[in-house]
Parts: structure tokens; C-alpha cells; sequence
């Protein structure tokens, strides 16, 4: 199915005017109104076979007396972003919920809420997500323009409400915000019946940090800089994601040098990742020594990164229209010997981990994600690869990509050990992805550092990070300052597959699951 | 299989550590054993950081740092814990975890920052839901700079911290 086929067919089943129609470049905008809203974001959802993918809101009150919402949906193959765009009126302030038939817009709509005090009229789920009932009070709505920050900050004197499981033997176990290991703060609430989970809840929100308030009225290479500081271990593509919805914005094309210093950067984020996922799912079932390879390989490869980038996470290399490291050719062969002893190195954490039964035991058939709860629930990335979608922005917007041997790793099962597959089979992928690209990248002339233009606009960036995409939608004022920005990284809908994932498995597995989707907290709490 | 440990092995010790690392080890191992009769226990608390300096104290622990061989664990229970090393530009969320967790600790304890967030905000500074450092909620006796600090800066600063401490 190609785009105009794909159009032909919608407005034959939706009866929409074409002048309601907007088309900009991989963007496609689709003007609908309280009416019709729902059924045309039901007809892209089927029709596009894309889960909800962005769903925001935008403060329009000063211009043109409404909010905005944006609910954006990925055709896979027109290779485009389609939005249903709904005005919402400024008193009013409701809109249709669309949750109760597209599940993966739920976590969305309650975000708009209590960031903008629009409601979603009939969602099933009412509860702020981020902005804590014992911090917050009512009222404050962040993300209108004209939020002035409360004095004096209190609760609300209500309390989050969670789900009971009751009956028989039924204990509950809470867990965090802080927990015991190096890592970010939530809370986990598991409802358990003697040994197996039946019920687990997350409540996030404990690194929100007002990230997409703190873009506005930045420039474009200052937003990348705070990009590069939303999820610390997908800097590289927060800032990416940024720039190329900045560059979009404005229509600014890049060389292909950058583009191919990106792919670099991108796909060595990915593999110092996902060793360290492997690491960690190995220190989750004690087993020590494979875990200390792998962080001995993550540290050879951030060194690598500070050798490259002069950063041992990326930051800083990237910029608005550019992104360059000076790659001689004597530095282009030990990067080649490094990655190539990193890659012996894999291949012995591979070996002695599927050579373990113990190990085989515990991740062979835990934390199975369904494709079907996958689907619904929007997962997105190597989760959702590993459950058996195939999914990856690198196919959908290949770009440099295209002159590769980039192929798609996919698993069926979506159990840990799928999980882990994909990770092996996407470590050895991007290995060979980054000589390629430093190969092509070596025909390239040197070049200046550009310092193009910025002007009014709105474009949506997306690469696919680590744990799958990440997606920027940015809009420029007339001064090249940002107006909005929104941010979705993977972990937001994921944290759902690990809660549906961990079912039925006993708690003491539940580290390994968590550790196999490896989700962000600051990613998902912005 | 025995043939697959003693590569890993070699690769392991090959890669071990610059005299750097272990002139400043040696230096917080004989502090330590001073002041803290053999060990530093740290707990660690992420207060709303991006998630890379918790990378980078994981990394400290690595075998080409291996913290560890110098007396400084990172230890789950801040019931357990002489000093708690703190990240993060502390999220209102976070505030009265990282309260609790610093009243669970015993006395005599000592709070290090790491990270620009930490100190005042960093590039969160300004934002409507952080309070703008630790400082704000409990008393921070040393800082380590850096977004985030190395595995080394984090070496070097836990080595000033052991040495100025004042033990009461």
C-alpha cells in the first residue's frame, strides 16, 4: 500500500474532504472534529495497523482560543506519521476519550489531563500519572501557557488509589521508590497468591522532572544539550530525535557525513546497552562471571565513545545541521580492532550464558509477552520484536540505513530468552552496521561545521534508540525558539508489557523481567 | 568450557586498570582503613537523574575499576550504609523518599552529590517539579562534578570525601 492508495481508501470510508488533508513531508495531518474524532482515529489505528504512537496536546488559547490535540498513529508502509487533529474548545475543555477502544492511548490521555486540565470524556482511568497527589495540588495545570508555579507546594489530601486484589492468601508487596540496587525510583505494587504474581501496578512519575515544560523558549542547540539529559543512557538518541524534528522544522537538509556520524553514534549507544542488559539479566539470576564480562565489554565500548566523541554517552557531539568526528583513517582501523575484539568478547558471554542450564532455566519461558497484549498496549522496540512485530523505525525511515546490510532481528516467543536473542542478534547487526557506515563514511569530503538557518515550523524526529523509538515533535515560533515540544520515549507504553509480562511468574523473576525490557524511569517520567 | 573461562580471564586481567586507578585505590583503601575500620558502605539514591551517573557508579564497580577491592560497597539498605551518594536534581516526588532514606541511616553518616543535577539543578534548573539539589533537603557534605562524573572523578572524590570527613 502506497500513501495515495492509502488516502483514496480513507476518505472513501470517512467521507472526509480532502482539504481537511494536510500533508507535509513524512507528516500527514488530519483536521477532525468532536464528532468524528474517534472514528477517524479508529480507522487509522485498523487501517495502519499502528498502535497509538504520540498523543499530546498544544496550548493554542492566545492564537486561536482552543487547545490542540494531536493523536498520531505510524504507517509502516506509506512510511509516513498521520495525526487526527482535534480543536478543543478553551472553556469547555473536553474531548472525546478514545481510550476504551484504542488501549494504547490510555497512559497518553491521562498525561493530557493532568498537564493541561482537558478531559478525556469518558477514559476509563481518571488518575494523574506523574504529578504526585502528596505533592501537587489541584488546579496547576504545567503545560498551559500561562502556568504560574504554585507558592507553596502541598497534596491534594486525596490519596492514589490502587488496584485491590482480594481473597484468600492474597498479600500484597510493595516495592520502592527507592529500591535496593543502582537504579531509578518507582513503586511496584505486586498482589501474590503464595508464590506466582496476579496482579502487578506500577506507579512512575518519581524522576518527573518537567522536561517538556523547561524546552519551551529554548534554542534549538540548547534543546538538544537538555534532550541529551532526558534518559541518560539514550542521550545520544533524545538528541538525535530533536534534531532531526528541529532540522524538519525548518527544512534543513544534512550532509550525508552527518547522517552517517549519526548512524555510527546510534548504533554504538545500542550496543553498550545492550551488553549491559545482558550483564544485568545475568547478575539478576546471581550468575556472576558472564556479568562481569559484559560490563568489562560496556566499559571498552564508552571508552571507545570518549575517544570518538570526547563523551563517554555521546553528549555533545551532536548539533543542529551537524554532527562530525574527525575519523582519520589510522583511528578508523582501532576502532575497527576494538569492536572486533568486543565482538570475540560477545561471543564468549554468549557461549558460557547458553551453555548454563541454570541459566536456560530461569529465561527460557518467563515474562511472556503475548503478541496480542503486546499489540494492544502499544509496545513498541525490542519488546515488541521479541513478542513477533515487526517493528523498527530503521525500516520504516531507513535513510542511511538503506546502503546497508541492516536486517530486522525478530523472535517469536516473547519470553526473556526471545528477548535476549534479539539482543544478541542486534549487538552482531550493529557491529557489522558500524564498519559498513565507516566505510561509506571515509568517501565522504571533510566538511565545515554548518550553522543553518532556524525559522517557524513543526516537524517530528524519531530514531530508533535502544530500547525502540524515540520520538521528538517539536514546533518552532517565529524566532526559532521552541514552543512545544513533546517527548515519547519507548519506556512510556512498555512499563505496561512488563506489568502484563510478569504475571503468573513468581517474584523473585521478576528482576530478570524487568532487566530484559530494561526500561527507562527518566524516559518514561520526562 | 573451562577453555571459554581462562579467555574471558585473560581479557579480563588484560584490560585491568591504570596506575591511576590504583595509586588513588590504594590511597581510599588505607583512608578507609583509618576512619572506617576496613569498609565504606554506600548506598546509592537516584532522586530523579537521567540515569547516566547511575551508569557511571555501576561502572566504578566494573573490573577495570573494581571499587570493591578497596573497601567501598554500594549496599541496598541505607540502614547499612556510612554514607549515601545521591543523584539527581530531586524530583518533588522524591523528596521525602530521600528524607526517609537519610533518617534510616545511622550515625555518624556523610551525603555525597554526584552529578551537576545534584548541586543546584543543572540543566533541570528552573523547572516547576524539582526542588534544585540535594542541599535543599538534607545536609551534602561533598559534591562530585561531571554530567555525569567518571568512574574515576567518582574514585577521586569518594578519596577527598574519606579524607576530610570529620568523624564525630
Amino acid at each position: 500500500m502506497n500513501y495515495n492508495e492509502f488516502k483514496k481508501t480513507f476518505i472513501e470510508k470517512s467521507g472526509f474532504a480532502a482539504e481537511l488533508i494536510t500533508e507535509a513531508g513524512e507528516e500527514v495531518y488530519i483536521k477532525t472534529n468532536n464528532e468524528n474524532y474517534l472514528d477517524t482515529c479508529l480507522l487509522l489505528h485498523r487501517g495502519l495497523v499502528s498502535p497509538v504512537m504520540i498523543y499530546f496536546a498544544e496550548d493554542n488559547t492566545k492564537s486561536r482560543e482552543v487547545y490542540t490535540i494531536y493523536c498520531g498513529f505510524l504507517g509502516k508502509q506509506i512510511k509516513k506519521w498521520v495525526f487526527a487533529v482535534l480543536d478543543v474548545d478553551k472553556e469547555l475543555k473536553e474531548f472525546p476519550s478514545i481510550a476504551k477502544n484504542i488501549v494504547s492511548g490510555q497512559l497518553f490521555e491521562r498525561e493530557i489531563k493532568e498537564m493541561f486540565g482537558l478531559i478525556p470524556a469518558g477514559t476509563p482511568d481518571q488518575r494523574r500519572l506523574r504529578l504526585h497527589e502528596e505533592v501537587w495540588p489541584e488546579g496547576f495545570y504545567p503545560l498551559r501557557k500561562g502556568f504560574v508555579k504554585p507558592e507553596k507546594t502541598r497534596g491534594t489530601g486525596k490519596e492514589y488509589t490502587f488496584d485491590k486484589i482480594e481473597g484468600e492468601g492474597v498479600f500484597e508487596v510493595p516495592v520502592g521508590p527507592v529500591h535496593a540496587g543502582i537504579i531509578g525510583p518507582g513503586h511496584f505494587r505486586f498482589s501474590v497468591a503464595g508464590e506466582p504474581i496476579i496482579n502487578l501496578e506500577l506507579r512512575l512519575g518519581f524522576t518527573h522532572r518537567g522536561a517538556e515544560k523547561l524546552f519551551e523558549g529554548k534554542t534549538v542547540n540548547d534543546s538538544i544539550k537538555l534532550a541529551e539529559c532526558v534518559s541518560g543512557d539514550s542521550a545520544f538518541a533524545h538528541g538525535l530525535a530533536f534534531a532531526l524534528a528541529a532540522e524538519k522544522a525548518c527544512g534543513v537538509t544534512v550532509s550525508e557525513r552527518t547522517k552517517l556520524t549519526r548512524g555510527i553514534c546510534l548504533e554504538l549507544e545500542r550496543i553498550y546497552n545492550h551488553v549491559n542488559d545482558i550483564g544485568g539479566m545475568a547478575v539478576d539470576v546471581a550468575f556472576s562471571y558472564p556479568s562481569a564480562l559484559a560490563s568489562l565489554i560496556k566499559e571498552i565500548i564508552l571508552r571507545l565513545n570518549e575517544k570518538l566523541s570526547n563523551h563517554r554517552y555521546l553528549k555533545g557531539i551532536n548539533a543542529f545541521g551537524s554532527c562530525d568526528f574527525a575519523l582519520s583513517l589510522g583511528k578508523q582501523e582501532e576502532v575497527v580492532r576494538i569492536l572486533e575484539q568486543a565482538e570475540e568478547d560477545m561471543k564468549i558471554l554468549k557461549e558460557i550464558l547458553f551453555s548454563s542450564v541454570s541459566f536456560m532455566d530461569r529465561v527460557d519461558t518467563t515474562g511472556l509477552l503475548r503478541r496480542k497484549t503486546a499489540e494492544d498496549f502499544g509496545i513498541m522496540g525490542l519488546a515488541a520484536r521479541a513478542a513477533g512485530i515487526k517493528t523498527d523505525l530503521r525500516t520504516v525511515f531507513p535513510g542511511v540505513y538503506m546502503k546497508t546490510s541492516f536486517m530486522l532481528a525478530r523472535q517469536e516467543k516473547g519470553d526473556v530468552l526471545a528477548r535476549l536473542n534479539v539482543r544478541f542478534d542486534e549487538l552482531s547487526v550493529s557491529l557489522r552496521l558500524i564498519k559498513e557506515f565507516m566505510s561509506l563514511l571515509s568517501e565522504q569530503p571533510s566538511e565545515e561545521k554548518l550553522n543553518p538557518a532556524v525559522k517557524e515550523g513543526t516537524g517530528v524526529g524519531c530514531c530508533e534508540g535502544f530500547r525502540g523509538p524515540v520520538i521528538y515533535w517539536v514546533k518552532l515560533d517565529k524566532d526559532g525558539k521552541v514552543e512545544r515540544c513533546k517527548i515519547v520515549d519507548a519506556s512510556f507504553n512498555n512499563w505496561q508489557g512488563l506489568s502484563y509480562c510478569v504475571l503468573g511468574n513468581i517474584v523473585p523473576d521478576f528482576p530478570l523481567c524487568n532487566k530484559s525490557f530494561d526500561l527507562s524511569y527518566s524516559g518514561g517520567d520526562l | 568450557m573451562n577453555n571459554i573461562y581462562n579467555i574471558a580471564k585473560a581479557r579480563l586481567e588484560k584490560g585491568i586498570v591504570t596506575e591511576e586507578i590504583n595509586l588513588i585505590g590504594e590511597e581510599l583503601r588505607s583512608e578507609i582503613q583509618k576512619k572506617f575500620s576496613r569498609s565504606l558502605y554506600i548506598r546509592e539514591v537516584d532522586t530523579g537523574s537521567c540515569g547516566a551517573c547511575e551508569s557511571e557508579i555501576i561502572s566504578a564497580t566494573n573490573p577495570l575499576y573494581d571499587i570493591q577491592r578497596f573497601g567501598v560497597d554500594f549496599v541496598a539498605s541505607p540502614r547499612h550504609a556510612d554514607a549515601l551518594l545521591v543523584a539527581g536534581p530531586v524530583s518533588l516526588n522524591m523528596s521525602v523518599a530521600l528524607k526517609k532514606t537519610y533518617d534510616a541511616m545511622p550515625s555518624p553518616k556523610f551525603v555525597i552529590t554526584a552529578g551537576d543535577c545534584a548541586l543546584d539543578g543543572g540543566p533541570f534548573k528552573g523547572s516547576y517539579y524539582i526542588e534544585g539539589g540535594v542541599g535543599k533537603i538534607i545536609p551534602v557534605d561533598f559534591h562530585v562534578p561531571g554530567c555525569p562524573p567518571s568512574p574515576a572523578d567518582l574514585m577521586k572524590h569518594i578519596l577527598l570525601a574519606v579524607k576530610n570527613i570529620q568523624i564525630k
